[in-house]
Order: structure tokens, then C-alpha cells, then sequence
């Protein structure tokens, strides 16, 4: 037998960097990597991959950053760019201090705002020396030509000046600063969170003008047709009733014994969390349980009665359908089907979450830690709306659950949003 | 259906590279582990409606048959209630009347043994059409120049025990296997889903006690020796599944 | 046709042995393409809760097998007959697509007897030649069962098969099989639930002095992850498993145990809807080169690659063989040659029992739901003056009632009107059954070769079976029958019907899908196509797996024999071969 193709030997290498920022103790602290090592650590934080990277899926090496892929946001799509150090189409061109001011108050070279699509509202804390090596690390690889077409947005959001009066509305350039009262875990933790991981660009309220909601920290809404879960402290809704741990195992392996990540958030994981190390995980873990702001608390609910016909109804369908997975009691099956029982998933405000995941079916995160990623079979195909809306609203509402009944308008807007989309 | 699944299949594979599947030069590659939201292949639902193959004869003489193959009585409907017919008559327009995925390459012996199985050169559609046609020929023969649907049931239960003990067998009429393949579509149509067209309100499944497509019996597993009382599911659900007074 | 980059291995189907070959290959560093000719199958898409319990699609319909239109067999009892084409599956029921009969079979999981394996020397040494019967060709295997524990064992955990250890390194275990050859640990999980006809069964079995056990399944009793890190959901005994795909994870299959990880191995790729029609060889015949395939197009491709693994089903793996000229075709007249000899069966039976105060609900079962007694399985019996070698494992399962194919009435009942209908109701609760799986011995006139006649749609020759059962198996089905009825009575059945196997083997009635032979392994070139680690003998690069290796049929279901087989061919090839390839790992 020849000696191992070229790919596979490069791919080797790959596992075995892989190895080194996700192998057990001892852990090397990313401060003692070199920039550009560094940098790729910060671009896995970033989670810039899941953007960046070609639409065909492809995201190994500089396919992951040569853009196209389109992103969903309220507006319109946007187009990423292309960031490989290529100099006709990619940031071949710019210089540190421009890529810094880029990602510090979304300012590109010759002066065009960007859209806070790209996250640099959160960028912006991150502090000079971490935005150099990230800059450092992307001029390593392989510069690609792939021209990308940006002005997709519609009228009048493609006026790029219009950023100026949103940033005077919404955004406050600077770099985080620590709380000395707190932990050093507490404080990475908050750096990684509201800087280059920018978890709060999904999981925090925005306003009619894309601008977060600083009252609803972290209290989840709708997202791209998903919902993306409230991570307060909220024990019904939110993080509350999660152990530090089973933070961790989630956003490490992207299951833990009551839970799956799926939609989006599995591409966070599978992109980002998964490759994070450990100590980092739990320092992220640790601020969510204590976050800088804490978001009013959701109202108390009363679950909506067992009379209702909506819950009859749902319960013929779930006994029928759902428990040979997620069992009669809505238990699940640790690590494999996820349970119903006291999600908070199932038991957010919006009801998008749950709908989709019905309707289309979905699957987990695949990670190198949990690799089965079993989906959910599809229902839109024979479930009508009524009988959507009355297994989602079942599925809220019983086992001690609580949350707004579901209509089959909810249902049939979700099949509307669905019709395109695979 | 394998005439669907390949060319869905083939749609996936030509135009969905993000997911996996890539039709190149390298022909259906799949790497990583393929997945699209909404994929499913449901079986094909007989709506009601007029035969799709049948002629109107043919329907009436069939409906006549599974009426006394599977009668009406004390212990519920029969047959032709139960939509047998008009399941008959969807597979005989669908790819089972076509022998569809069968190896249907000649030559076809005169003589096989019987260990050797179905050697028949025909469709079970012309089957049907053949068998059908000797049928009301021997009727009109036997039974004074009537058609099969105008026979007492006494009298279609003595041409069918006829059929079935090759007593109405003839050059002309091969009664004994058209009496077997009906007799099989039948009891098909009887206690297949009811997504096919028989098997109306689970009225097969209701008779024995079959509780259907629930997936989760552990529950048996407390209470052996015992009647399981929920009620029978299909594929289309059932009737709890809607708003009292809604379709199943 | 046009020629693709060179590959270190393909593998030619993928289900339980591909995949398994296919992960092991690509964790020894290898660059693997498989080549399955049926479509991509996945658990949520393929197998959807709603739509995978129809029993006129899946288990009347075949809509899982591989069409007849695409290939079939044909087959014929004697060698004086002419040779008909299946035209639709009847006896046996071939798989199709990635998983293959991995993703329909009823998991149930056993290990042969170590007596299995060295059939022919250990009933020689007890009971002198005189046993054997009539033209046979009962082989030794060329492997004993100490070199295929430590693979039952992997292929085992890989599952997480359900069950309780009857001997675990030498020492016997309560509950468990006493006649089983040892094991170094316990099953990965506990056994499944049992129903109230094996509680009847275990009670009256044991009453008469049997040893009654759990029936090993690959329905799993509960959650599992496996080392691969490939995690399985509980059995929630549906009652839709032969011939249907699992919609919950339950039943262990190349899709929930191995292919979330293979398929994302960098080093593996599988090509779908591709059927391999001939593998290549070297100018001098020595060596395969690679393997020829044609795509849904038509069109035809090259792959060449330095390890050819035949990986399909046992029936395609000995017809490629024969297309490829691989092996010397067996010639029945003289008894030379290798390829297609010991085609080998299973002599089933079955002894119904209706009852009457007795609801069995066997909707409510699993594929491998269901206890055994294996005393007169193999030779855990004296065979003195029975004039028959073999046995059959006893078994009370309750896996389905599913009602166009299991309605069972007694004899005698009309098949149509109010009688019928009235029997049909009575009958469909309270029946229960205690079937047996029987061994099959090889004969001179039992093999598989080309079809003179009948090809198939790309106008390659069929595979041709001739084949029957023999009064030897005749004799043991009759015999084991009459013990299991003793136990049907004293279950208290009102009427008792039994059916032990008899000739002519007919293609229609479904009987089992566990065909064997026509590859078979052994030690010696001459009688033998391949070597233990499943090598071909005289062209080392190309490996056989599957149940074509059996020399002829044991009293159980093949799978975990298949599984054991395949990772101890995998580990000789990972751990021997590739570090002198080329050469045969035995010497002739």
C-alpha cells in the first residue's frame, strides 16, 4: 500500500491541530499562542466560518472565508465578503489599522460603513492586540479570488450612510474593560460572550431598526424563520434551572441530557463552541449564569387547560406521533431526543422555534464528541395547521409547561416561511 | 414509488452540493452525512373519486366480488364498504397494475413447476382486464345472460366457490386465478392502511383489533394478557386528530 | 468509459460489512470509496415515523428490496430442471441502498457454536463418517471460535446488542444460554421486555427441563452509545421491523451505529446509485486492479484501487466473482472449482398454537423480541441414531401482527365469507407460534452459478440457484419439531398445528433471508474461495465478506457471524496486509 494521499495527510495535520486547541489538561492558555495561532483561536470564538465560508458548504482552510454565502437578516440578504487575503477581491489590500478599525467601529477602508450584520458592535470590544492576530492568522491563508456581489439589500437599506445615524443611535465603539470585582473566569467569560463570539447578535431583542434591545438581554426572539432561545437566568425560559456543566456539555458537544443545538445554533456549535477549550467554555458559562445585565423577568404563566380542544387534539397527535422518541411523559431520551418536559426551548414567548422544528424536521449538531446528530423527522407533509397548532400548543402546555396557546394562523405563516427554504 | 425516489434523488444529487451530495465527474458522491429539512417520501393517497381503471362494469363486478369475499354481517361491514374496490382499482393504475420493479423479461415457460412461482407474462392490470372479461363471459354463460353485479349473493358465493376449487376453470377463463388474485387484493385492501383507499375508518383493523401505527407499545408491556383499549391509528391519523366532526 | 483517480480501497456496497470495512480502512489511514448501487437511506427522511409503519409499501410491496427489474435469480429444486427467474421476492428478500438488509432485518444476533465451526472434524470424531448424509460437502471453516470471539465481542458492542451471557469465560450464567461457546464479557445492554406468550413459553420450557434464555437483539432495550461514540434510542416495540426501516434509532443498522462517523471520515466517500459489473485484473490475472461501475445514467466508470472489497450481498458478491473470473467456477459434475459451491440455506419451522382465554397483543413486539431454548440446536444433543447432522435454536418471539400477513386461522376455515371473517377476528389475538431456525448442510448438487438464459437489464447473465432441502434436513426439522410441540401444549394451546420444513424448496412463501455459501471459506485452496481473513486465495487484494463464506448453515440467524467475520478480516488486512500488500495472509 502507497503512503497516505496527499489530503489525507494534510487533513492529519488538521485533527491533530484540532487536537492541540480541544486535548484534555494541560490546556495552553491562548495568550501563549503566537498571533497567528492565536488568531485562528479568535476566528473559531468568532464563529466567522459560519458567514464566511462558501456557499457550497465547503469550509476547509480559505474556503472558509471566501464569502457568498447569503445571510437572512429583517432587511433583506446580505452577501459576506470575501476575507481571504486576496487583493482584487478579499482584504488583501488593508492594513492592520484598517482591519482593526473595520472590526472596531465597522468602518472599511475609504470609509464605508458596514452593516452591523457584521457584528463589529461586539467586535469592538475586543481589544487591539486580539484583532491583530486575527488579522495576522487571515493573511495566512490561501488568498482566493471570489468576487461577491454586496448590494443585495434593498432600497432604502442599501444607503450605506444611513449607518452613520444608526451607529449614533446604537453603538458605542470600545474595548471591553474588566470588572475587578469579579473573577478572571467571570471576566473572560463576559470578554468572549459580548465580544468576538457576539452571542447577544442572536439571542438579544432587536428593535424595528436592528439595534438590540438592552432591556431584554439576552431574552431571545425571532430569527431568520428559528427562534433563537432566551439565555437569561429565566428558570422556565431561560438558562435557570441549567448546572454550569450542562452549559458546557452543550455548547461543547451540542447535546446534554435535556437538550439538542439545531437550526443555527448547530452551526455555532459545530463552527465555534465545539472547537472552543474547555476553560473557555466555562468561563462563558459562568457569566451566563451572572451576565453584566440581567434581563426583566419573564411574567409567570399559567398553562393554558386540558379542556381546551387544541390540547386534546395535540395530545392524540403526540401520543400517536411523538412519544416513541420523546416517551409519553415528554422525558426524551437523554443525549438522543430532547426533552419536552421543562424545555425552555419549547416554552419561549414565540412559537417559531417549535413550529419549524415540527414542521420541517431538523437536526442536531454533529460534533467529533457527540457524532449520531439524529433528526426530527418532518410533519408539515401530513400535519395540517390546526393539527400543527394544536401539537405545538400541547407540547407547551402540558407535563407543567406553560406557553402561549398556538394558532394555526402561527402555523400557516410557518408553512408560508418554509415553502423555499430546504 | 422507485420511479419517484430515484428522480427526487437525482434532483438532491444535482442541485443541492451544500448538503453533501454532488453530481460531478464523480457521479452521486455523497460525503458527510447528507440532510434536508423536509425531506420525505409519503406513499401516493388514493383520493375518492371515479375508478382510475375500472370500467364501470369491471367496478361493479368487483365491488359485487369483495362484497361477499368480505361480507356485511353481524360483526360489520364488508368489503365494498370497506373500500376494497376502489383500493383494487388505485393499485391497478399504479405502478403494482404496471409489475413495476418486477423482472418481466421473457421467456415466459408454458409449463413451470409451482416452486418456481409467478410466471406470468401478463400485468396484474391485464390480468384483471383478461380475467374480468372471462368472468362476465362465464357469467353470461352459467347465470342466464346476467352481468356479475346482478347476481344474488347466493349465487355469487356459489360462482366464487366454483372459481376458488377450479370447478370454473376453462380455456377461456382461468377462474381459479382470477378467484386468487382478487381474493389477495382483497384482503389488501381490507387491512392495508386506509391512505390506500380501503380499510375505511380502520373498520379491518376495528374488526381484529390491530391497533395500528402508534410506534410506542411499551405501555402493553405493564398490563400483559390485557385489551389495549386506545384507538387505531393510520398514517392519516384518526379522528381525535381533529375537531369533533372533522375528516380523519 | 472513463477512468477516476485511484483510490487505496473500494468497497462494492455498503451496508453492515462495508461500513464496517469502510471505517476500519479509514481509520488505518486509507483513502476508501464505497460503490452501492441503490440510493442514499437516512433514518429522518427514508424512515419518517409517518410514513414507515405501512405494511402494504414495506412488507407487502418490497419497496426496501432491490427490484427484480434491476436483478434477481433464478432458481430451480434439481439440476435436471430449467432455471426460472424470481420475478418477484418470495423465499428471501435481498436489500437495496446504503445499509442494505441492515437497515430491514429483525436483529436478531447470534454467535455460532464453536462445534459450528469445526462441523465436519467434531462429528467425525464423535460419531464416525457414517453420519454424514448423502453427497454432502460439510466443511470445516479454517477458523475455530476462539479466533472470532474478540470480533463477535466488537461487533456486538458496536450494536449494543440486548441480551444476558450464557458463559462468560467458561463460567455458566444463570439465565443465560448454558450452551453458548464463551464470551470475555456480558452484552453491552439488558435484554428486551418480554411479552406474555414468552412468559408462558419460559414457564412451560422450563418445566420440561429446557433452558429457555433471551433471544440476543439488535431492537435495543435501551439508550446506548457505542465506542464509535454513536449513540442509539430505546426499542418502543412497534411491531414494524422485517422489512422496515427504524424510525426511532432502535435497531442497530449502518446508519445508527457506524455511518454519522464514517460518513464524515476525510478519508471516505460513497458513490450511490452505482453498481460495480466486474471487477478489473492485472495482465498475468493475479491481481484486481480496481472495479468497473455504472451509474443511473449508464454511464460507465473506471475506479481503480489497490484493495477491492466485495461487500455486497452474498448472492452478488459469488455472481461478481463469477463475472469477474475470480476463483475457479464450481463444476457440480466433477466437484472442482470453487466459486458458487455450498450454496446453503435454513430449514425453518414453526408449530402455531390457538388459544382460547389468551391475549398475546402481538402488534405490541420487536424484531428479536423473544426467548430461546437451544438444546437441540448443533450438537448440544446426541446425534446417535437420529441419521441427521445439525440441529435448529427453539424460539417464541412475538415481532409483529401486522394483518395483511399475519392472520392466522385454524386449519380447515373457509378463506372468504362470514366464517372466515368470524375465525379472523377470534384467532387474530390468541395465536401465538414457536418457530425454529434450522441448519442447513451443503450438497454436491446445491450451488449458484450463471444463467444460461435470463439476464438482467444491462444484459449480464443472472445468477442461477439450484438448490433443495435435503432428507437430512428433513429428518432434523421433523425432529426438532416434535420437541418444541410438547411445549406449545404445555403453553395450554386448544389446537396445535405444526409445520416442520419440508421439500421442495419453493421461492414463494417468505422463509428467510439467510442464504449462504458459494464463497466459502476454509484452509485449503482447492475446496475453499477464501482464506479465513475472507482473502481470496489466488488474488490476495481482493477480500469477500459476508455470509458467502459460510461452508454451510448453522442452526441460528448469520449477522453477528457476518459482523465477527468482517472486523477479523478487517484487523488482519489493517494489521498484516498492509504492511506487505499484496500477499496472501495464509499460505496455500
Amino acid at each position: 500500500m502507497r503512503a497516505p494521499s496527499p489530503k489525507a495527510a494534510l487533513l492529519a495535520a488538521a485533527t491533530g491541530l484540532a487536537a492541540l486547541t480541544l486535548g484534555p489538561a494541560p490546556q495552553a492558555a491562548p495568550d501563549n499562542y503566537d498571533a497567528v495561532e492565536r488568531g485562528r483561536y479568535l476566528v473559531t470564538l468568532g464563529d466567522c466560518v459560519a458567514c464566511h465560508m462558501n456557499p457550497n458548504g465547503n469550509h476547509e482552510g480559505a474556503q472558509g472565508f471566501v464569502g457568498g454565502r447569503p445571510i437572512e437578516t429583517p432587511f433583506g440578504m446580505i452577501t459576506t465578503p470575501n476575507i481571504t487575503p486576496d487583493r482584487g477581491t478579499g482584504i488583501g489590500t488593508w492594513s492592520e489599522d484598517e482591519f482593526y478599525r473595520a472590526m472596531h467601529e465597522g468602518i472599511r477602508p475609504g470609509g464605508a460603513r458596514l452593516y452591523p450584520a457584521f457584528p463589529y458592535t461586539y467586535f469592538t470590544k475586543m481589544t487591539r492586540r486580539d484583532v491583530d492576530a486575527v488579522y495576522a492568522y487571515l493573511n495566512t491563508l490561501e488568498p482566493i479570488h471570489n468576487p461577491v456581489d454586496r448590494n443585495t439589500l434593498p432600497f432604502p437599506f442599501n444607503i450605506r450612510a444611513s449607518m452613520l445615524a444608526w451607529n449614533g443611535l446604537f453603538f458605542e465603539p470600545g474595548e471591553f474593560r474588566p470588572d475587578p470585582n469579579r473573577s478572571p473566569e467571570w471576566n473572560r467569560g463576559a470578554y468572549i460572550v459580548e465580544g468576538p463570539a457576539h452571542c447577544g447578535a442572536c439571542h438579544t431583542p432587536k428593535n424595528m431598526l436592528g439595534g438590540d434591545r438592552n432591556s431584554q438581554h439576552f431574552a431571545g426572539g425571532p430569527l431568520q424563520g428559528w427562534l433563537a432561545a432566551s439565555i437569561t437566568n429565566d428558570q422556565r425560559l431561560g438558562l435557570g434551572s441549567w448546572s454550569v456543566d450542562e452549559i458546557v456539555e452543550y455548547l461543547k458537544t451540542g447535546r446534554n441530557a435535556r437538550s439538542a443545538a439545531s437550526g443555527p445554533m448547530a452551526e455555532v456549535v459545530e463552527y465555534s463552541t465545539g472547537l472552543m477549550t474547555d476553560a473557555d467554555l466555562r468561563a462563558i458559562a459562568v457569566y451566563l449564569k451572572e451576565p453584566s445585565q440581567e434581563a426583566t423577568p419573564a411574567a409567570a404563566r399559567t398553562p393554558v387547560s386540558g379542556d381546551d380542544d387544541r390540547m386534546k387534539i395535540g395530545e392524540a397527535i403526540y401520543t400517536d406521533r411523538c412519544m416513541a422518541c420523546h416517551t409519553g411523559t415528554g422525558q426524551g431520551v437523554p443525549h438522543m431526543f430532547p426533552r419536552l418536559a421543562g424545555s425552555q426551548i419549547v416554552q419561549q414567548e414565540g412559537s417559531e422555534g417549535v413550529l419549524r422544528v415540527v414542521m420541517q424536521g431538523v437536526r442536531a449538531a454533529y460534533t467529533p464528541h457527540a457524532p449520531t446528530s439524529p433528526a426530527m423527522p418532518a410533519f408539515a407533509w401530513r400535519l395540517n395547521d390546526d393539527q400543527v397548532a394544536a401539537v405545538t400548543t400541547y407540547i407547551r402546555n402540558a407535563w407543567g409547561n406553560a406557553a402561549p396557546a398556538v394558532s394555526a394562523g402561527d402555523a400557516a405563516n410557518m408553512r408560508r416561511l418554509l415553502e423555499n427554504r430546504p | 414509488m422507485s420511479d419517484e425516489r430515484l428522480s427526487r434523488r437525482t434532483l438532491l444529487a444535482a442541485t443541492t452540493a451544500l448538503f453533501g451530495l454532488v453530481g460531478t465527474a464523480d457521479a452521486r458522491t455523497v460525503t458527510g452525512l447528507p440532510y434536508l429539512g423536509n425531506e420525505v417520501y409519503p406513499p401516493p393517497e388514493a383520493r375518492p373519486g371515479p375508478w382510475l381503471f375500472f370500467t364501470a362494469d369491471e367496478g361493479a363486478a368487483i365491488e359485487a366480488i369483495v362484497d361477499r369475499l368480505i361480507p356485511t354481517d353481524d360483526l360489520g361491514p364488508g368489503g365494498k364498504e370497506a373500500g376494497c374496490a376502489i383500493f383494487i382499482d388505485r393499485q391497478l393504475a399504479g405502478p403494482y397494475g404496471r409489475n413495476e420493479g418486477m423482472y418481466m423479461q421473457g421467456p415466459f415457460p408454458a409449463n413451470p413447476l409451482p416452486t418456481q412461482g409467478y410466471q406470468n407474462q401478463l400485468t396484474f392490470a391485464e390480468q384483471y382486464r383478461r380475467g374480468l372479461a372471462g368472468l362476465t363471459a362465464h357469467v353470461a354463460r352459467n347465470f342466464g345472460n346476467r352481468k356479475p353485479h346482478q347476481l344474488s349473493a347466493e349465487e355469487m358465493d356459489r360462482l366464487l366457490t366454483s372459481m376458488e376449487k377450479r370447478e370454473a376453470n376453462s380455456p377461456e377463463f382461468n377462474g381459479s386465478a382470477l378467484f386468487d388474485l382478487i381474493h389477495n387484493n382483497t384482503m389488501e385492501g381490507f387491512f392495508a392502511d386506509p391512505i390506500y383507499g380501503g380499510n375505511k375508518d380502520m373498520m379491518g383493523w376495528k374488526l381484529i383489533g390491530f391497533p395500528g401505527t402508534r410506534y410506542d407499545y411499551r405501555e402493553v408491556f405493564d398490563k400483559l394478557n390485557t385489551r389495549y383499549n386506545r384507538p387505531p391509528v393510520s398514517l392519516l391519523g384518526r379522528p381525535e386528530w381533529n375537531k369533533a366532526g372533522g375528516r380523519t | 468509459m472513463r477512468r477516476l483517480p485511484r483510490k487505496d480501497a473500494v468497497i462494492v456496497g455498503l451496508g453492515w460489512t462495508g461500513a464496517i470495512m469502510g471505517h476500519e480502512l479509514c481509520q488505518a489511514g486509507l483513502q476508501v470509496v464505497a460503490l452501492e448501487r441503490g440510493p442514499w437511506r437516512d433514518t429522518a427522511s427514508d424512515f419518517n415515523i409517518g410514513t414507515a409503519p405501512d405494511e402494504l409499501r414495506y412488507g407487502i410491496r418490497n419497496d426496501l428490496f432491490v427490484r427484480p427489474s434491476q436483478d434477481c435469480v433464478t432458481a430451480r429444486n434439481t439440476m435436471d430442471q430449467v432455471a426460472l427467474p424470481i420475478r418477484r421476492w418470495g423465499s428471501f428478500l435481498p436489500g437495496n441502498g446504503v445499509g442494505g438488509a441492515g437497515i430491514h432485518w429483525n436483529g436478531h444476533t447470534w454467535r455460532f457454536l464453536p462445534s459450528d465451526f469445526n462441523i465436519r472434524s467434531h462429528y467425525l470424531e464423535r460419531y464416525g463418517e457414517g453420519i454424514f448424509p448423502e453427497n454432502h460437502m460439510i466443511q470445516d471453516w479454517g477458523i475455530s471460535y476462539d479466533e472470532l470471539e474478540p470480533y463477535y465481542d466488537k461487533f456486538e458492542y458496536l450494536c449494543g446488542i440486548s441480551g444476558t451471557a450464557g458463559n462468560v469465560n467458561g463460567q455458566i450464567q444463570p439465565g443465560g444460554n448454558p450452551f453458548e461457546g464463551w464470551r470475555q464479557r456480558g452484552y453491552p445492554t439488558p435484554p428486551l421486555r418480554m411479552q406474555h406468550a414468552q412468559n408462558m413459553f419460559t414457564k412451560a420450557a422450563t418445566e420440561l427441563g429446557f433452558k429457555p434464555f433471551p433471544l440476543p437483539s439488535a431492537n435495543l432495550s435501551q439508550a446506548y452509545t457505542n465506542p464509535l461514540g454513536v449513540t442509539q434510542g430505546p426499542c418502543t416495540y412497534c411491531g414494524f421491523c422485517e422489512r422496515f426501516g427504524c424510525a426511532n434509532y432502535s435497531k442497530s443498522s449502518a446508519q445508527t451505529t457506524i455511518l454519522p462517523v464514517l460518513m464524515r471520515h476525510p478519508g471516505f466517500e460513497a458513490r450511490v446509485q452505482c453498481e460495480v459489473v466486474r471487477v478489473l485484473k492485472s495482465g498475468d490475472g493475479k491481481t484486481a486492479t480496481g472495479v468497473v461501475y455504472v451509474d443511473e445514467t449508464g454511464e460507465e466508470w473506471e475506479q481503480p484501487a489497490d484493495l477491492v472489497i466485495l461487500a455486497a450481498y452474498q448472492l452478488w458478491n459469488v455472481r461478481l466473482m463469477l463475472y469477474s473470473g475470480i476463483g475457479r467456477p464450481y463444476d457440480p459434475n466433477s466437484g472442482e472449482g470453487v466459486v458458487g459451491k455450498n450454496y446453503a440455506y435454513q430449514a425453518n419451522s414453526a408449530v402455531n398454537g390457538f388459544f382460547d382465554n389468551q391475549l398475546f397483543n402481538s402488534w405490541a413486539g420487536a424484531g428479536s423480541l423473544g426467548i430461546t431454548a437451544d438444546e437441540y440446536n448443533g450438537d448440544n444433543f446426541d446425534h446417535t441414531g437420529l441419521n441427521f447432522v445439525g440441529g435448529a435454536n427453539i424460539n417464541c418471539t412475538t415481532f409483529h401482527a401486522r394483518p395483511i400477513s399475519a392472520r392466522p386461522i385454524p386449519p380447515g376455515t373457509p378463506r372468504w365469507g362470514s366464517a372466515w371473517k368470524k375465525a379472523t377476528r377470534d384467532n387474530y389475538l390468541t395465536t401465538q407460534n414457536i418457530g425454529s431456525q434450522g441448519s442447513n448442510m451443503s450438497y454436491r448438487d446445491c450451488y449458484l452459478d450463471l444463467d444460461p438464459t435470463y439476464k438482467d437489464r444491462l444484459g449480464r447473465p443472472l445468477l442461477r440457484m439450484t438448490f433443495d432441502f435435503k432428507p437430512n434436513e428433513e429428518r432434523m426439522s421433523a425432529y426438532v419439531t416434535s420437541k418444541m410441540e410438547p411445549i406449545m401444549r404445555a403453553m395450554g394451546a386448544k389446537q396445535i398445528v405444526s409445520n416442520p420444513k419440508k421439500g421442495p424448496w419453493s421461492v414463494v412463501p417468505y422463509q428467510t433471508t439467510h442464504n449462504t455459501g458459494g464463497a466459502i471459506m476454509g484452509d485449503n485452496p482447492r475446496t475453499s474461495a477464501v482464506n479465513k481473513y475472507l482473502q481470496v486465495w489466488d488474488m490476495p487484494n481482493v477480500f469477500v465478506m459476508g455470509a458467502s463464506a459460510f461452508p454451510q448453515n448453522a442452526g441460528y440467524n448469520p449477522t453477528g457471524t457476518v459482523g465477527a467475520l468482517t472486523y477479523h478480516a478487517a484487523d488482519a488486512i489493517t494489521k498484516q496486509y498492509l504492511k506487505n500488500p499484496g500477499q496472501p495472509l495464509v499460505q496455500a
